[in-house]
C-alpha cells in the first residue's frame, strides 16, 4: 500500500526523520502496536499506535542526487505520521 | 636515538607522541546521569550494586552471540526461516537474554545487500550485540549512509555491483536490526560453530562481508 508521509515539523521529540517527510513510500511490513516515544519522552499517557515499515526508493527521497535510483530506504513509521492515519495523540 | 630523547619534539621517552588525556569536562548530560544514579542510589531506589551488574550485564554481550544466531540459521533452514519471521522470538528461543528488544533480521541475497544506520540517534541491536562501535554514533555514517549508501560501504571495503539492489534501514523507532549476511562460497560441510567465526560485527551491520573459510 502506497503511503504519503506527513510533511509536519511541530516541536519536541519525533521520530520521523526530517528527510523523509512529505515523501511517497510503501509499507513493507505491518509492526504492530507500540506505545509511541514522542509521548513517551515526556512521561504522558502514550496509547498504542501502529508502526509500520515504510519502503521508499532512493530516487523518491534524494531526486537526481540519488547515488542509485532503485536502491531503497526502510524506516519505521507510526501510524500519525501517515497522511489519512490516525493523528489522535 | 629516538630513545635516548626526553620531551623533545613534543615526543615521549618512547619516541611516540603523547596522548591528550581523556579528562574532559563532563558533559550536562553526563552531569545529569550522575546527578540521577546518585539521587535514586540515596533514596534506596537502586543500588550501586545493581547499576554495576547492569553495565556487567552490557560488556558481556558481544559480536559473538549474533554469529551463533547467523551460523544457525546457514546451517538449520526451519531456525533460518524463523529468524525471518520474528527474529525477536527466534533468538530468545535460542536462548538469549535480549530483554524486552524488538529485533528484525534482514536477509543478504545475491541480489540484495542491506545495511543498518539510525539516523536520530545510535539504536543497535545492544542486547544481542553488545555496544555499537564509535563510528557507528558519528553523525558522519548516520547522514551519509541514507544519502550514499554505496560510497559508504566502498570506504568499508564492500563494493557493490550494479546488479545489487542496496536496502538501508533507518532505526527510527522500536525495532532494532541485523543482518543476516550470504553464507560464504566454499563452506559446505562446516559446523555452525566454524562458521559463527566466520561472522564479523560490521558483516551483522552489512558494512562488512563474512570472511572467507581459512583456507
Amino acid at each position: 500500500m502506497q503511503v504519503r508521509i506527513c510533511d509536519l515539523s511541530p516541536p519536541g521529540h519525533i521520530r520521523t526523520p526530517k528527510y523523509l517527510r512529505g515523501k511517497t513510500g510503501v509499507i513493507e511490513r505491518v509492526l504492530g502496536r507500540f506505545q509511541s516515544p514522542e509521548q513517551r519522552a515526556y512521561a504522558l499517557p502514550a496509547p498504542e499506535k501502529q508502526l509500520y515499515r515504510v519502503r521508499f526508493s532512493m530516487a523518491e527521497l534524494w531526486g537526481d542526487g540519488a547515488e542509485a535510483p532503485e536502491d531503497t530506504l526502510d524506516a519505521e513509521i507510526y501510524e500519525h505520521w501517515i497522511e489519512g492515519g490516525d493523528h489522535a495523540a | 636515538m629516538p630513545h635516548d630523547h626526553h620531551d623533545h619534539d613534543g615526543l615521549s621517552p618512547s619516541g611516540h607522541p603523547y596522548r591528550v588525556d581523556n579528562d574532559a569536562p563532563l558533559s550536562y548530560w553526563q552531569t545529569m546521569e550522575i546527578a540521577i544514579r546518585e539521587l535514586m542510589i540515596e533514596k534506596g531506589e537502586i543500588t550501586a550494586a545493581q547499576v554495576a551488574s547492569q553495565i556487567d550485564a552490557m560488556d558481556a554481550r558481544s559480536p559473538a552471540n549474533g554469529a551463533q544466531v547467523v551460523a544457525r540459521a546457514w546451517t538449520d533452514p526451519d531456525f533460518k526461516a524463523a529468524l525471518l519471521k520474528d527474529a525477536t522470538k527466534a533468538t530468545r528461543e535460542m536462548g538469549f537474554d535480549i530483554g524486552p528488544m524488538n529485533l528484525v533480521a534482514v536477509e543478504n541475497t545475491k541480489d540484495v545487500h542491506n545495511v543498518i544506520v539510525c539516523t536520530l540517534c545510535s539504536c543497535y541491536p545492544r542486547n544481542l550485540l553488545g555496544l555499537p562501535p564509535d563510528w557507528y554514533k558519528t553523525r558522519e555514517y548516520r547522514s551519509r549512509t541514507v544519502k550514499e549508501p554505496r560510497k559508504v560501504l566502498a570506504e568499508f571495503g564492500v563494493v557493490l555491483p550494479d546488479s545489487v539492489t542496496c536496502r538501508v534501514h533507518d532505526s527510527t523507532a522500536d525495532m532494532r536490526y541485523i543482518v543476516l549476511p550470504a553464507r560464504p562460497d566454499g563452506t559446505d560441510g562446516m559446523s555452525a560453530e566454524a562458521l559463527a567465526k566466520l561472522v564479523t560485527r560490521d558483516a551483522m551491520i552489512g558494512t562488512g562481508l563474512p570472511k572467507s573459510r581459512e583456507p
